[in-house]
């Protein structure tokens, strides 16, 4: 049976999630998607700027096989995310949301409050409703009653590329949400990623490593095999470690014996 | 007319929302607006008329994670 990621009705083959932030140039999108496979990738909304030249459209860069996942940023309420939301559904984006309320703005850390709020009115509004949550298994327990289709734990602040410094909150997470865990915002590294995958991450969001990489496609490509290695080794149950030597030679028979 | 434009009270001389995207220059392919709270369709911009008092945000989508 394929291994499929399942967020509201829809399957997806890739586990591994990207966003369209922070490009050097936005001709890299197209090229990041193909080589990482993404299937998902997130864009925000935010108003004209009437004093630049005209800006580059975002969406023209993002092919039709790949779903659209617009974020609320910028929200610090629940009703400014629902507002968002609203907005980019009837603006075609599709009914995936991301929702992200931030009122921290020295950190960038969710409000989890808001963002509860907000998921219960958006998936009475037939969201497909991705929370960006601070790691807290009460969250993810109330998120699930509330009809999201994933909890989306932090591994350490947006932008940060410090890894899962939330690793045993995410960890718990994992073990009891019946809700699909995506790690999201912090992971830097393929290697990252790849732990979060092992501990049983249903999938990582990953943008500030791949868009600003040296070479962004080639990061792609390389998280999107951590994320395959990582997943493999979840399933394939890996062993438990010891601080003493096991043997993996037979200790009996010797030559000088 | 004046008007509330993205936050800020603009005086403008455009009749309806099409005419205020080609007086403001604006690509329409990547434009999403707001005009009383309310989005609306570009097939719509046409006839969506402006009066004094109104707020219009003028939105695109973005990079973003």
């Amino acid at each position: 049976m394929a291994d499929t990621l399942t967020l509201g009705h829809r399957n997806f083959t890739s586990r591994l999630l990207t966003g369209t932030g922070k490009f050097a140039s936005n001709e890299q999108i197209r090229p990041m998607l193909s080589a990482s496979g993404s299937e998902i990738i997130t864009v925000a909304l935010r108003r004209v700027d009437l004093q630049a030249s005209p800006q580059d459209n975002i969406l023209t860069h993002i092919p039709e096989h790949v779903t659209l996942l617009p974020n609320t940023s910028g929200a610090r309420t629940a009703e400014e995310a629902v507002r968002i939301a609203r907005i980019a559904r009837e603006a075609g984006c599709g009914d995936f949301i991301k929702i992200e309320v931030i009122t921290d703005m020295q950190y960038l850390l969710p409000d989890n409050h808001e963002t509860l709020k907000a998921a219960e009115i958006l998936a009475k509004d037939d969201f497909i409703v991705l929370p960006y949550v601070m790691p807290d298994i009460t969250i993810s327990r109330q998120l699930y009653d509330a009809g999201a289709a994933a909890v989306m734990p932090l591994g350490s602040p947006i932008g940060s590329n410090r890894g899962l410094e939330m690793k045993p909150m995410i960890q718990r997470i994992i073990d009891t949400s019946r809700l699909p865990v995506i790690v999201d915002a912090g992971i830097g590294r393929p290697s990252q990623a790849a732990e979060a995958m092992e501990m049983g991450a249903d999938a990582v969001l990953v943008n500030t490593a791949i868009a600003t990489a040296r070479d962004p496609v080639q990061a792609g490509k390389a998280f999107s095999l951590a994320v395959t290695a990582g997943r493999m080794a979840y399933q394939a149950g890996m062993a438990g470690s010891s601080h003493r030597a096991r043997a993996s030679s037979p200790l009996t028979g010797f030559l000088q014996e | 007319m004046k008007i509330r434009l993205n936050g800020d009270e603009t005086h403008i001389q455009a009749l309806d929302l099409l005419a205020l995207v080609k007086a403001r220059n604006l690509d329409p392919s990547s434009l999403v607006i707001e005009h009383n709270h309310t989005l609306v369709r570009q097939t719509s911009w046409a006839e969506t008329r402006l009066k004094e008092g109104d707020t219009i945000e003028l939105l695109s989508f973005v990079g973003g994670g």
